[in-house]
């Protein structure tokens, strides 16, 4: 009789989410596919809420402000820290200057994030997910926005299934406004990566920068409305990769935002005053479902759907402190920790494990290497071009005379100077340049290729071969650099006409 | 059509009326995003023929609203390039080929323009870059028979060499020694022993030492004394190891006998002075520039 009528009050009061699940199934009903079930979240106050809501403003931070640190580098060069300058094909980052050719250090970077997010995924479970993923960040935001138009959950599902009127027609249009006006920022700041920040707002706002700038700031404030405002949880169920494929980090060790089933179950409604034996801590009264950003039950086990923000934790603990049992019944834990606890053996969580030591040691390999890898990625670097027409010139004292264009890039920040020698003829005269006076010296300006045509002359008695293999050395005594470039030197094949002194 | 529209009873679906042996076909429509792609392709036909040249007729065809021409279009970039490059041209036309070359963003202008040129038209008998073909010279090297300084390279660009449709072109003509009877085939034969020698390429014989007096009183005129050559005359050196008509013994008595006259076309009827002078940058700068 008591189970009964308690099973009839829980109907009566049967929460949101069952609600929803029957109206899912019934959409579902004779359809291939069912829609989405809008998910209300509720607002949570608590320790978790505030780190989270503090990881936020960092996040937030970090992201708008990064494009605005400066960096001097010298005068005629871009002096933003962070700037990734696709039309001049560089790349720099702070002290850094990365050309097309060094590609590689950005794969390097991508395998290292790639490897870190193994390692921070196997130790800690889906703390990206829950805490820094832009998704999670950006639909936290608008979230926030949301609340604070429209009130908590319960307000703004009345308020949905009400007709149009003043009342939600003001609060709506507020928040999209509002909603926009973030997605701009976002997208605008997202630009900002890409060309100089300064002078890029300045250009926006006087309606002067290109129509390139207006068509990406255009998508990615569609983009950052779309995804943050509409989609949210679906993104990171349906689009995104990361959750199907961090089954392959998680293991039993991994620590997850987890029911400990062993201290809540059985569940059940409890009045004030009634006795604890027998049953378990959790009294049902789904504030963690209310919570859930992603509107599911966490006491269903671990789920594709969680993100690991732990907002539930918040709010089972609120409860517990309520009805004055122990808190932390739903709290970051491991598969093998829950099942001996039902056991009523305690563990600790091991932090070292096989996993755990090979992925660290991974994350250690690909630093060193992408450390290493910058440090002595080349400053200067040399290609020699031989003409091929003509394949040589004879002069009219006999000599042999090659043309060679001969390019020189000059990563550093700095004006670099360089003397030529020639290396492996005998005799030979040099000359740089094809109009005006011999260069003594070439000149390369910072951050930038120049181009040198030479000319080597060798007296044909010394050439031993139809082909001289000979290096060109350029020395930077003031930065004390020294390249060398290979090549040939090429003369006539046999010696027709040969002379006679 | 029928007057009813009967429904299938086991899909529900409607009916076309016809039927055969008592099948009656389903009315399927197309998919209505399909049939309206297809209106809307419709109308956008209707709409580009309205506006672009689309019908054509007997003597033309229809030009469209807009009247837009690809001819046009093309005219208005190649003038919208070359107001680009006014100035710059500007720059070039009104400055000497030494200023030109003194500074630095005219002359990469110049040489580059004048890559192009030179590949259009002088490479067909110069060789790419200058390189020489049999008959015609090398512009590499630093033999020039009539100047290899800008404004030489300029003159000779702009009037050509025996080109006879240009009044001011540089002419010379080397005399039919055998052909016009002026010498023997034994003197002929010694003038070009003594020929090789000059070149260091034989050591001096008899017939050397006939031809040296043979050269003194017929060649020496143009080509010097001691065959070291002259540019006035474009009479090409001698000494050197560089020949315009190979240095064999039988190339040089044919060149004495009847020799070729290499023409070059005066320029200035197909490109204009900007072009010429960017043209003549170019091949100062081969390498054998003075």
């Amino acid at each position: 009789m008591t189970a009964l009528a308690s099973k009839a009050t829980n109907e009566k009061a049967q929460p949101a989410h069952i609600r929803a699940e029957a109206a899912r199934l019934a959409a579902v009903d004779g359809q291939n596919y069912a829609d989405r079930v809008k998910v209300y979240p509720a607002s949570v106050n608590g320790p978790i809420r505030r780190v989270k809501s503090a990881l936020l403003i960092a996040c937030l931070a970090f992201y708008y402000l990064v494009p605005w640190v400066r960096w001097h580098r010298g005068s005629g060069l871009p002096d933003q820290a962070i700037l990734l300058d696709i039309a001049g094909r560089r790349a720099y980052l702070f002290g850094i200057v990365i050309w097309p050719q060094q590609i590689y250090l950005l794969t390097g970077a991508l395998i290292l994030a790639a490897v870190g997010l193994f390692l921070v995924t196997s130790l800690f479970g889906r703390v990206w997910c829950g805490y820094f993923c832009p998704q999670t960040v950006w639909t936290d935001l608008f979230m926030w926005i949301e609340r604070m138009i429209e009130g908590d959950a319960n307000h703004r599902r009345r308020r949905d299934a009400q007709p149009w009127g003043i009342d939600k027609l003001w609060r709506k249009t507020t928040k999209h406004a509002l909603w926009l006006l973030v997605a701009f920022s976002t997208g605008g700041a997202w630009i900002l990566y890409y060309v100089d920040a300064p002078s890029l707002v300045h250009e926006f706002l006087h309606g002067e920068a290109e129509v390139a700038t207006y068509f990406f700031i255009g998508l990615f404030t569609a983009t950052t409305y779309l995804l943050a405002g509409w989609a949210r949880e679906q993104v990171c169920t349906f689009m995104c990769p990361w959750p199907r494929f961090q089954s392959a980090m998680f293991d039993d060790q991994t620590l997850a935002v987890s029911y400990r089933s062993w201290r809540g179950e059985s569940r059940g409604r409890h009045k004030a005053g009634d006795s604890w034996n027998g049953r378990g801590d959790c009294v049902d009264c789904y504030r963690c479902v209310a919570v859930c950003p992603t509107g599911i039950d966490i006491r269903d086990g671990i789920q594709l759907e969680c993100i690991g923000c732990g907002l539930c934790v918040d709010a089972c603990n609120n409860v517990m402190k309520k009805v004055g049992r122990p808190k932390n019944l739903i709290f970051w834990d491991t598969a093998t920790r829950l099942a001996a606890a039902t056991k009523g053996e305690m563990l600790t969580y091991r932090l070292f494990r096989p996993r755990t030591l090979m992925y660290a040691t991974l994350v250690s390999v690909v630093l060193i290497i992408l450390g290493t890898a910058t440090l002595i990625r080349t400053r200067v670097d040399l290609s020699i071009e031989r003409d091929r027409t003509p394949n040589y010139v004879t002069l009219s004292n006999g000599a042999i005379r090659n043309g060679y264009t001969v390019r020189i890039e000059n990563r550093t920040m700095n004006p670099a100077r360089y003397e030529v020698r020639v290396g492996g003829l005998k005799g030979e005269t040099l000359r740089i340049g094809t109009e005006g006076p011999n260069l003594e010296w070439l000149d390369v300006q910072p951050n930038q290729v120049a181009t040198f045509r030479m000319f080597v002359q060798a007296p044909r008695d010394i050439l031993q071969a139809a082909t001289t293999p000979i290096h060109f050395e350029l020395i930077d005594s003031e930065h004390s650099r020294r390249v060398e470039g290979t090549t040939v030197f090429e003369g006539p094949e046999t010696r027709d006409h040969p002379r006679i002194n | 059509m029928p007057t009813k529209i009967e429904k299938d009873a086991v899909s529900g679906q409607d009916t076309t009326g016809h039927e055969w042996d008592g099948i009656k076909e389903l009315n399927t429509p197309l998919p209505r995003w399909w049939l309206y792609t297809f209106y809307a392709c419709i109308l956008f036909a209707v709409v580009w023929s309205a506006l672009y040249p689309s019908i054509p007729g007997i003597h033309g065809y229809f030009h469209g609203i807009l009247h837009y021409s690809q001819r046009q279009e093309l005219d208005k970039e190649v003038r919208a390039a070359a107001a680009e490059h006014a100035d710059i041209r500007q720059r070039i036309a009104s400055s000497s080929l030494d200023q030109v070359a003194a500074d630095p963003e005219m002359s990469e202008y110049a040489v580059a323009g004048g890559k192009a040129i030179f590949a259009n038209n002088c490479a067909v008998c110069h060789g790419a870059a200058g390189s020489g073909r049999p008959n015609f010279p090398v512009l590499a090297d630093d033999k020039w028979l009539w100047g290899g300084k800008r404004a030489d390279i300029y003159q000779t660009i702009q009037h050509g060499i025996r080109s006879l449709d240009d009044p001011t072109t540089r002419m010379s003509q080397m005399p039919r020694f055998g052909a016009d009877k002026i010498l023997n085939e034994q003197q002929i034969a010694d003038v070009a022993a003594h020929v090789r020698t000059l070149a260091r390429l034989d050591p001096p014989s008899d017939a050397s030492k006939r031809g040296n007096a043979i050269f003194s009183e017929q060649c020496a005129v143009c080509h010097g004394q001691n065959g070291q050559g002259n540019r006035q005359f474009g009479a090409p050196s001698l000494t050197d190891g560089i020949w315009l008509y190979a240095g064999t013994k039988d190339a040089i008595e044919q060149q004495v006998t009847l020799p070729k006259q290499g023409v070059m076309p005066a320029w200035s009827k197909r490109l204009d002075d900007v072009e010429i002078k960017m043209v003549s940058l170019y091949v100062h700068g081969l390498g054998g520039g003075e």
